[in-house]
C-alpha cells in the first residue's frame, strides 16, 4: 500500500492548483454571471493561468474584469493588453471617470479618500453595471490579518458590505452558493497560497508577470522611507537611481520598490525565503491607520 | 545547494493542516501568535506593528494574540470570533493552522476550521481541566473524522508546573476520549505565555520526557484519510459548444483513481462507457487520482450534467434517496422538521427534508438523549428524505461522497453540516423514473429555439435527447425514403422508448402526432 500511495502523491502546488481549479469551476457552474477581477499583479497572473487550466482545450467562459485608477505603472497597462490578447481572455476595463475627472489622485485628496473613489468606488460600480453575481479575486490569507480570516466564498450585500462577524460557515470544499437578487459574493481561490508559493509555481509554469517585479536600476524617490518610482519630472533633484524591484503593484504612486538584486525568478524565491518583511510593507494604503485594509473590505473593497 | 534544489525541496516537504479547539480564554491564539514568533514566521514590519498596540493597549511588551486576531472587533474585545487560517513552516513540514473561536456563539466556525484538517489541538487550561466547550469541539473534531489529537495543558506556569495536575487532566480527557474514535491521543504540558515546551524543552517541568509541541506535529504521522480505492468522479462542469467535437466532463476526483480504458458506468443513468481521455493542460494523462482536477472524455456520446457521478462499472457508489446522519446545526434558526431544505451533496444540489431526530448527543460526556428538533449548535442522529437522489457513501469511508451541508432555501444560510452514516439504495432504474421524463415539441423551423431549450434542460440536470428531421434521417431512416405516416411513427416510438426510461426528449419537427 505504501508504494501505491507513494505514486499518487501530489506536490503541494499540484494540489493547491486542484484545489482552485475545483473552485473555479464550481463558480462557472453555480453562478449565472460571474467575473473575475484582474488586477494585472502576479497574483492576477496565477489566477487567470488557473482559470485556462480550469476550462482547456476551451477558452475561458466568463469576463475579466480590470478596475483602472488610472495611475498604474505603464508598464502594466502594456503587459495587460498583450497578456489578455494572448491568451483570448475577454478584458473589461472600469474606471470612475466622474472622479479622474474631478482630479482626485492621492496627492491632492489623499490616500483614504482616492482609494475609496477610485478604487472601492470603480469596483461597486462596475459590478452593479456588469449585473456580475459572483466576483473572482486573487487575495490570499497570508497577506494580511484580515484576509487571514476570508472564507474562500466571501457573501456580499446589496451594497458590496463584508460582515466579518456574520460570515456563513464553510466545511469541507461544498460551497454555498444561494444568494438573493442584488448579492453577491466574492470568491478567493488563491486562499490557501502563500506568497511563495506564488513565486514557485510562476517559475515552474512559466507564467508571464509584468516587468516591474524583476530588479533593474529604477529612477526613484525615498519617501517615509519608501522608494517611490518617479514617472513625472516634479520631483528633480531627488531623484536617483536604485537597484530594486516591486513585490507588489498597485497605483505608481503609492507603491514602493524594495533594494533588490533579484533579476530571475529563482533569485526572486531565494530572496522570497529569506524576507523577514512581508510583501505589503511597500503599500502605502495598509498604514494609514489600524484596521485600514478590514475597514476598506467592510466598504466593498477586497 | 542550487536555488531549484532549493525551491525543489521546499515543495516537496509536507503540510499538515491542523485546527486549534478548546475554551475561550484558554489561550489559544496566544499559543499559535507563540508558535509563529517562536519559529520567525511573523514578518518584521508586523511584528512592529503588534508590539505598538501590545505596549498601548495592553501594557505588554507582547501580546501573541494579536498575531491571530486580525479583527477589530476581536482585538477590542480580546476574543477570536472567526476562524484565522495561518501559515507558517519549518525546515521539516508546511503547516496551515485554522485558529478557531472558543465561543460557544462560534461553534459553527470551529467546524468550519476543522472541517479540512488532519489533526486537532485542543488546549486545555490547567486551572480549568476539562470543561463542556473542550469536550463539544473534541466531539465534533471526531465526528468531523479527525484521528489524531494533541491535548496540549496550557497555563502550567499558573499551576507551579504540577505534574499532579496535568496527570489529573490527562485521565479525565482519556475517559472522556474512550467514547471517541480518535486514533491517537499525544498528551503535552506548556506554557504558551512563557513558552514552556512550545518550541523550546521547558525547564520548569522536568518531570515530563515527552515532545514538545513543534517537535510532535513536525513528526507526527497523519493519514490523510483520503480513499484510493473507489473511483467518485462527480461531474461539475460540462465542457463543450464552441463550435468544436470536443466534449469533457470537468470535476475533481472524489476518491480513488481512473486510468485511460476504463470501463466506468453514469449514475443516475446507468450506462457504460469507456475512459477516452484524461485531459489536462498540460497534456493528457494515463491515470489521475484523489485530489486531482481533470476534465475526462467517454468513448460514447452519454448525456450526462453536472451532479452526475462516474465511477467504475463494479464499484458504485449507493443510490439513495433516503439516509441517516450525524448533524452539527448551525443557524440560530432551529432545524424544522418537514421543512424543505436544500442538500448539497458532492456536486449536486437536491431538496430534502428532516423526518426526526433520532437522538441528540450530549457533549459532556456523548451520552444519547431523546430530542424534537436540533437547535444552534445541537449535534444529533437525524433521518433525512431526498426529494431527488444523490450517489453517496458513508463518511467514515469517503469523506468526500459522505458529507454534506444543508441551506436553508428561505435565508440562505448555512444551516448545518452532515456526515452520512447509513444510506438506503434504490434501484438505478427507479431513481431515472423518479423524474418524470417528457416531450418537447418545436416546429421544424424554430431549431435554434429548439437546442436552447434542450441546452436549458440539460444544464438543470434533466436527461434528455435532442431530435430533429436530419438526424433522424441520418440515423434511423438512414437515407431511405419513407412516407410521412412511417416517419411520424419513428418519431412517436422513439419519444416513447425515451419517456420510459426516464428520459426526455426536445423534438424540433412538423410530423410529431400528439
Amino acid at each position: 500500500m505504501t508504494t501505491a500511495e507513494e505514486s499518487y502523491r501530489l506536490s503541494n502546488l499540484k494540489t493547491l492548483e486542484a484545489e482552485s481549479i475545483n473552485i473555479i469551476r464550481e463558480v462557472a457552474a453555480e453562478f449565472d454571471n460571474p467575473v473575475m477581477l484582474y488586477s494585472v499583479g502576479k497574483d492576477s497572473s496565477v489566477m487567470t493561468h488557473l482559470a485556462i487550466k480550469a476550462f482547456y482545450p476551451k477558452k475561458v467562459p466568463f469576463p475579466l474584469l480590470h478596475i483602472d485608477t488610472g495611475y498604474k505603472f505603464p508598464e502594466m497597462y502594456d503587459f495587460r493588453d498583450q497578456y489578455t490578447k494572448k491568451h483570448n481572455l475577454d478584458l473589461r476595463v472600469h474606471r470612475n471617470e466622474e472622479a479622474l475627472k474631478r482630479g482626485v489622485n492621492p496627492l491632492t485628496v489623499g490616500t483614504v479618500k482616492c482609494c475609496a473613489d477610485l478604487k472601492t468606488k470603480a469596483l461597486l460600480d462596475a459590478l452593479k453595471e456588469g449585473g456580475y453575481d459572483a466576483a473572482f479575486g486573487g487575495a490570499r490569507r497570508d497577506e494580511e490579518k484580515s484576509r487571514a480570516k476570508e472564507r474562500i466564498y466571501s457573501f456580499r450585500d446589496k451594497h458590496g458590505q463584508w460582515n466579518p462577524k456574520n460570515q456563513k460557515p464553510e466545511l469541507w470544499n461544498l460551497f454555498n452558493s444561494k444568494i438573493d437578487p442584488g448579492e453577491s459574493i466574492r470568491v478567493f481561490p488563491l486562499s490557501n497560497w502563500t506568497e511563495l508559493d506564488i513565486w514557485t509555481y510562476i517559475y515552474h509554469e512559466n507564467i508571464d508577470i509584468v516587468p516591474l517585479y524583476f530588479a533593474k536600476e529604477r529612477p526613484v524617490i525615498e519617501k517615509n522611507g519608501q522608494l517611490i518610482p518617479v514617472y513625472t519630472d516634479e520631483h528633480e533633484g531627488e531623484i536617483k537611481d536604485v537597484m530594486c524591484r516591486f513585490r507588489t503593484l498597485g497605483c505608481h504612486y503609492c507603491t514602493g520598490a524594495v533594494r533588490s538584486d533579484a533579476d530571475t525568478l529563482p533569485k526572486i524565491i531565494e530572496e522570497m525565503m529569506v524576507s523577514r518583511h512581508s510583501e505589503r510593507i511597500t503599500r502605502v494604503i495598509d498604514h494609514d491607520q489600524d484596521s485600514s485594509m478590514e475597514q476598506k473590505k467592510k466598504e466593498g473593497y477586497f | 545547494m542550487s536555488s531549484d534544489s532549493l525551491i525543489e525541496q521546499n515543495q516537496n516537504i509536507d503540510l499538515l493542516r491542523f485546527a486549534t479547539a478548546g475554551s475561550v480564554d484558554d489561550g489559544k491564539s496566544t499559543l499559535i501568535g507563540r508558535l509563529l514568533y517562536d519559529s520567525k514566521s511573523i514578518f518584521e514590519d508586523q511584528l512592529s506593528v503588534i508590539k505598538t498596540f501590545s505596549m498601548a493597549h495592553r501594557n505588554q511588551e507582547i501580546d501573541y494574540s494579536l498575531v491571530t486576531d486580525g479583527l477589530k472587533s476581536e482585538r477590542e474585545q480580546g476574543i477570536t470570533i472567526d476562524v484565522a487560517y495561518r501559515f507558517f513552516s519549518t525546515p521539516k513540514r508546511r503547516f496551515i493552522i485554522a485558529d478557531t473561536p472558543g465561543h460557544e456563539q462560534y461553534t459553527r466556525n470551529m467546524a468550519t476550521g476543522a472541517s479540512n484538517a488532519s489533526l486537532a489541538l485542543i488546549l486545555i487550561d490547567a486551572r480549568n481541566g476539562v470543561v463542556t466547550q473542550t469536550k463539544r469541539h473534541s466531539f465534533i473534531s471526531s465526528l468531523l473524522g479527525i484521528r489524531n489529537f494533541v491535548v496540549a495543558v496550557n497555563k502550567m506556569d499558573l499551576v507551579d508546573y504540577s505534574e499532579e495536575v496535568f496527570e489529573n487532566i490527562v485521565s479525565e480527557f482519556n475517559s472522556f476520549a474512550d467514547k471517541l474514535s480518535e486514533e491517537s491521543i499525544y498528551y503535552i504540558p506548556i506554557s504558551a505565555l512563557k513558552g514552556d515546551n512550545v518550541i523550546d524543552r521547558s525547564e520548569n517541568m522536568p518531570w515530563y520526557k515527552g515532545s514538545t509541541l513543534l517537535d510532535y506535529l513536525e513528526n507526527v504521522n497523519v493519514s490523510g484519510g483520503r480513499n484510493l480505492n473507489d473511483l467518485r468522479f462527480p461531474v461539475q462542469y460540462v465542457n463543450w459548444g464552441g463550435g468544436d467535437d470536443f466534449r469533457g466532463y470537468c470535476g475533481t476526483i472524489a476518491s480513488g483513481v481512473v486510468h485511460k480504458g476504463d470501463k466506468v458506468r453514469v449514475l443516475p443513468s446507468g450506462k457504460t462507457s469507456t475512459v477516452s481521455r484524461i485531459v489536462t493542460f498540460d497534456g493528457d494523462l494515463d491515470y489521475a487520482f484523489a485530489p486531482m482536477a481533470v476534465t475526462i472524455c467517454l468513448e460514447d456520446d452519454i448525456d450526462i450534467s453536472r451532479g452526475d457521478t462516474i465511477a467504475k462499472v463494479d464499484d458504485l457508489p449507493v443510490i439513495t434517496g433516503s439516509l441517516e446522519a450525524n448533524v452539527v446545526w448551525m443557524d440560530s434558526a432551529p432545524m424544522e422538521i418537514g421543512k424543505d431544505y436544500l442538500i448539497k451533496h458532492t456536486t449536486s444540489t437536491v431538496k430534502g427534508s428532516f423526518e426526526e431526530v433520532m437522538h441528540e448527543f450530549d457533549p459532556d460526556d456523548i451520552s444519547m438523549r431523546s430530542s424534537e428538533v436540533l437547535n444552534l449548535n445541537g449535534i444529533g442522529k437525524v433521518k433525512l428524505e431526498l426529494k431527488s437522489p444523490i450517489f453517496a457513501d458513508i463518511y467514515s469511508e469517503n469523506r468526500s461522497t459522505g458529507s454534506f451541508i444543508v441551506i436553508d432555501p428561505h435565508t440562505n444560510q448555512t444551516a448545518a453540516a452532515g456526515m452520512i452514516t447509513r444510506c438506503k439504495q434504490v434501484s438505478p432504474d427507479k431513481a431515472c423514473k423518479s423524474v418524470k421524463a417528457r416531450v418537447i415539441t418545436y416546429p421544424a423551423d424554430k431549431k435554434e429555439e429548439a437546442k436552447a431549450s434542450y441546452d436549458r434542460l440539460s444544464m438543470h440536470g434533466t436527461h434528455c435527447i435532442y431530435v430533429d428531421d436530419d438526424l433522424l434521417q441520418a440515423t434511423i431512416c438512414k437515407g431511405v425514403p419513407v412516407d410521412s405516416d412511417q416517419y411520424s411513427e419513428a418519431i412517436n416510438g422513439l419519444c416513447e422508448i425515451a419517456t420510459r426510461s426516464g428520459v426526455s426528449v426536445v423534438v424540433c419537427s412538423d410530423y410529431l402526432k400528439d
